[in-house]
C-alpha cells in the first residue's frame, strides 16, 4: 500500500519533471509548448516520407509558428489539407505567437514554417534572414477605421500622419465633429503597425500620452467601435458597419484597389522555411498556394490572393508591375 | 499488565525477527529520505534554473548591449524601435504599483469584512454559501475577467468619468475582484485559528460583539491579515492578461486614473511575441521580467517578515 503510494508519487514527479523540462526548453526559445517540438520537427518531417507504406503517400508533421494575423488562415488551410485523402499521413500544427517568434523559431530550426507579417530582413540579422526562404501566401490590406460619430470618411496621408503623431487632436480639424481624437494603436513591435506606418504614414510614430495600444484585432475593433472619437486600423476582414472604414487619399480600401496598388496599405503574409522545404512541408506550402485554396480559404479569411496581385513589392518597398 | 510481559518476551527473543524488522525500518527510512531529498533538490534546481535563465537574458542589455540600469529604472521614454532605442521602464513600474496598490485598497476592506462576517457573525451561512462563492472567484480564468472588464467596467467608466474608460482605475477594479479570494481566504483562516479564549474573555468582561471584533480580534490577527494583503498585491502585480485588456497600454505615466497606462506584465505580453529572440528589444523585455521577479521576491520577503511577527 505504502510502496504503491511512493511509486505513484515518483511517477507523478517524473512526469512533472518531463513536462517541466519540456516547458523550460520551449520557453527558452520564447515559444509556446507543443508535444511535437520536443522532437526536432524538421528531422521527423524529413525522415517520415520513406516510412510511408503506399510509396507515394507522404507522412510526417509540419509545425508552423508565428503571426497571429495569418494563424486563422493557416489553420483553416491545415484542417482542409489534413482532410484530403492523399495527405492523410501528414499532421499540420499551427501555433500563434507573433511574427518575431515565428521568425526566430524557424531560424533556430524549432519550427518548420515561420509565419510572418513582415519580411524577415526587417526583423532578423541579415545573415540569418538570408538562410530563410520566403513563400508569400497571401496579401493583407489594412484600413484606418474610426468611430461612427466622428463625421469623417476620408483622410489624406498628411492628416493621418498629423493624427498619429499628435499634431491634430480634434476631429473638427479634419472636417469632422468637435470630438477629441483617441488613438487605438498596436504595440511598437507589431507587424501590423509596421505595415501601417510604412505604407500609410510613411514614417515611424511614437506612442502618445493617452493613446491606447492593443495587440488583438478583436479588441482594437471593440474599442474603436465603442470609444467616441476613436481611430485605429484593422485588416479588411475585420471591417463591418460597427466602424467607419476611412478612405485613404480618396481611395476606398477594397480588394480591387489593393490588387492594383491604388490603395497602398497592404503587406504580404509570409511563410518562411529554413532553406528549401522538405517534401512534407512543400506539400503543405503548395497546397496553400493552390488555386482552390487561394480563391477559397484565402478570400474567405479576408486576404487577397497573391496570384491576383497586379504588382509586386520587395522588402525595401519598391513596387513593380507584374 | 500485558505490556511488560510482551516487552520481556521481545527482549528475550532478540533473534532474527526484530533484526529483520529493524532492517526493514532502516530501508524505509532511507527510501523516504532519498525521495524527500530528491523532491527538495528538484524544486531548488527548478527555481535556480528559472532565475538563472531570466537573469542571463535580462542582464544582457546592461552587461553587453549598452543600456544603463539607471536609464531603465528611471527613464520615462520607452522607444525600443526608435533611433537610438530608449528603454525607460518607470511608467511600467508606476503602472504596476498603482494598479496593484489600488486593487488592494479596494479589495482589502471588502475581504476583511467578508471574513469577519463568515467567522464571527454568521459562521454557518458564511461557510456554506459565502465562502464557496468567493472561492469560485478564484476559479474564473483571467481572460474572462479581462473580457468582462472590457465589456462592462470600461464602458461604465467611460460614460461616468471624463476620459476613455481604460486606465489605472479600470485595471485596479478588475484586479481587486481577482485578488478578493486570496485575501479573504487567508483572513478567514487566521480569524478561525484565533484562540476562543481571547474572544470569550472579551465577552466575559462585558464587551459587545463590535468591541470584541475591533479591539481584540482585528488587532491580534493584523499581521496575518496584512500577509493576505501582501499576497494579494503580489498576485495583482503578476497578473498580465486581464490588466492588459483594460489598461490601455500607453507607455507613459498617466495624468489621471482614467488615462491609458501600462504595467510591467502587460508590456511583456504585448511585445514579447513580436520580437525576435536575442534582439536588444527582446532582452530588454527579459530585463522587465527580471524586475518583476525581484519585486515578487520582495513581496515574499515582506510576507516572511510579517509571519515572523505573528510568531512572536
Amino acid at each position: 500500500m505504502k510502496k504503491s503510494m511512493v511509486l505513484l508519487l515518483t511517477f507523478i514527479v517524473a512526469l512533472t519533471l518531463a513536462a517541466c523540462g519540456n516547458k523550460s526548453n520551449n520557453s527558452a526559445n520564447g515559444g509556446s509548448a507543443s508535444p511535437s517540438e520536443s522532437a526536432s520537427p524538421s528531422e521527423s518531417a524529413s525522415a517520415s516520407p520513406s516510412e510511408s507504406s503506399g510509396g507515394e503517400k507522404l507522412s510526417g508533421s509540419v509545425l508552423a509558428v508565428g503571426s497571429t494575423a495569418l494563424q486563422p488562415l493557416a489553420q483553416a488551410v491545415a484542417d482542409k489539407f489534413m482532410a484530403e485523402e492523399q495527405y492523410k499521413g501528414i499532421s499540420v500544427q499551427v501555433q500563434p505567437g507573433g511574427s518575431g517568434t515565428g521568425l526566430s523559431q524557424v531560424s533556430d530550426g524549432q519550427a518548420d514554417i515561420g509565419n510572418s507579417d513582415i519580411f524577415a530582413e526587417e526583423k532578423l540579422d541579415a545573415d540569418k534572414a538570408k538562410e530563410l526562404v520566403d513563400h508569400k501566401v497571401a496579401v493583407v490590406a489594412m484600413a484606418a477605421v474610426a468611430h461612427k460619430d466622428v463625421g469623417v470618411d476620408n483622410l489624406t496621408k498628411q492628416q493621418l500622419v498629423d493624427i498619429f503623431t499628435g499634431k491634430i487632436t480634434n476631429w473638427k480639424d479634419v472636417g469632422g465633429a468637435d470630438q477629441k481624437i483617441v488613438i487605438v494603436n498596436r504595440p511598437a513591435s507589431s507587424g501590423t503597425r509596421a505595415t501601417f506606418e510604412k505604407f500609410a504614414l510613411g514614417t515611424k510614430t511614437e506612442d502618445l500620452q493617452g493613446s491606447i495600444q492593443e495587440d488583438s484585432s478583436g479588441t482594437v475593433k471593440k474599442l474603436v467601435a465603442e470609444t467616441p472619437g476613436a481611430i485605429g486600423y484593422l485588416a479588411l476582414s475585420y471591417l463591418d458597419d460597427k466602424v467607419v472604414a476611412l478612405k485613404y487619399d480618396g481611395v476606398e480600401p477594397t480588394a480591387d484597389n489593393v490588387k492594383t496598388n491604388q490603395y497602398p496599405v497592404w503587406a504580404y503574409e509570409h511563410m518562411y522555411t529554413k532553406g528549401e522545404p522538405n517534401a512534407v512541408v512543400k506539400a503543405y506550402l503548395d497546397y496553400v498556394l493552390s488555386e482552390g485554396v487561394q480563391n477559397g480559404e484565402v478570400v474567405d479569411n479576408g486576404f487577397v490572393p497573391v496570384s491576383e496581385m497586379k504588382v509586386e513589392r520587395d522588402a525595401a518597398g519598391n513596387v513593380t508591375n507584374k | 499488565m500485558n505490556i511488560p510481559t510482551s516487552n520481556v518476551q521481545s527482549s528475550a527473543e532478540s533473534g532474527a525477527k526484530p533484526r529483520e524488522r529493524k532492517q526493514r525500518h532502516v530501508a524505509e527510512e532511507i527510501r523516504g529520505k532519498i525521495y524527500v531529498y530528491f523532491c527538495v533538490l528538484l524544486m531548488i534546481v527548478t527555481i535556480f534554473s528559472i532565475v538563472y535563465f531570466i537573469a542571463s537574458r535580462g542582464l544582457a542589455p546592461f552587461v553587453s548591449q549598452g543600456v544603463a540600469l539607471k536609464d531603465m529604472l528611471l527613464g520615462l521614454k520607452w522607444k525600443p524601435e526608435g533611433e537610438p532605442p530608449l528603454f525607460g521602464a518607470l511608467p511600467f513600474l508606476f503602472g504596476s504599483f498603482a494598479t496593484s496598490l489600488f486593487a488592494a485598497i479596494i479589495a482589502a476592506p471588502l475581504a476583511f469584512c467578508a471574513s469577519i462576517y463568515m467567522t464571527e457573525i454568521m459562521p454557518k451561512f458564511g461557510k456554506t454559501v459565502l465562502q464557496p462563492a468567493i472561492e469560485l472567484l478564484a476559479g474564473i480564468p483571467s481572460v474572462v475577467y479581462g473580457f468582462v472588464g472590457l465589456s462592462v467596467i470600461v464602458p461604465f467608466l467611460r460614460d461616468t468619468f471624463p476620459g476613455q474608460g481604460v486606465g489605472v482605475l479600470a485595471g485596479a477594479l478588475v484586479l481587486s475582484i481577482m485578488i478578493l479570494p486570496t485575501i479573504t481566504t487567508i483572513a478567514t483562516d487566521s480569524l478561525r485559528s484565533l484562540p476562543n479564549g481571547l474572544k470569550e474573555g472579551s465577552y466575559a468582561l462585558g464587551a459587545t460583539r463590535w468591541q470584541t471584533i475591533s479591539r481584540i480580534i482585528l488587532p491580534t490577527t493584523l499581521p496575518s491579515l496584512l500577509t493576505g494583503v501582501v499576497l494579494g498585491i503580489a498576485r495583482a502585480f503578476g497578473e498580465a492578461l486581464a490588466v492588459q485588456m483594460v489598461i490601455g497600454n500607453a507607455p507613459h505615466i498617466p495624468h489621471s486614473l482614467f488615462e491609458s497606462a501600462t504595467t510591467l506584465t502587460s508590456i511583456i505580453t504585448l511585445e514579447m511575441g513580436n520580437t525576435t529572440s536575442g534582439s536588444l528589444h527582446n532582452n530588454a523585455l527579459w530585463s522587465l521580467a527580471l524586475i518583476l521577479l525581484m519585486m515578487t521576491f520582495l513581496f515574499v520577503f515582506v510576507v516572511r517578515m510579517l509571519e515572523r511577527r505573528v510568531k512572536r
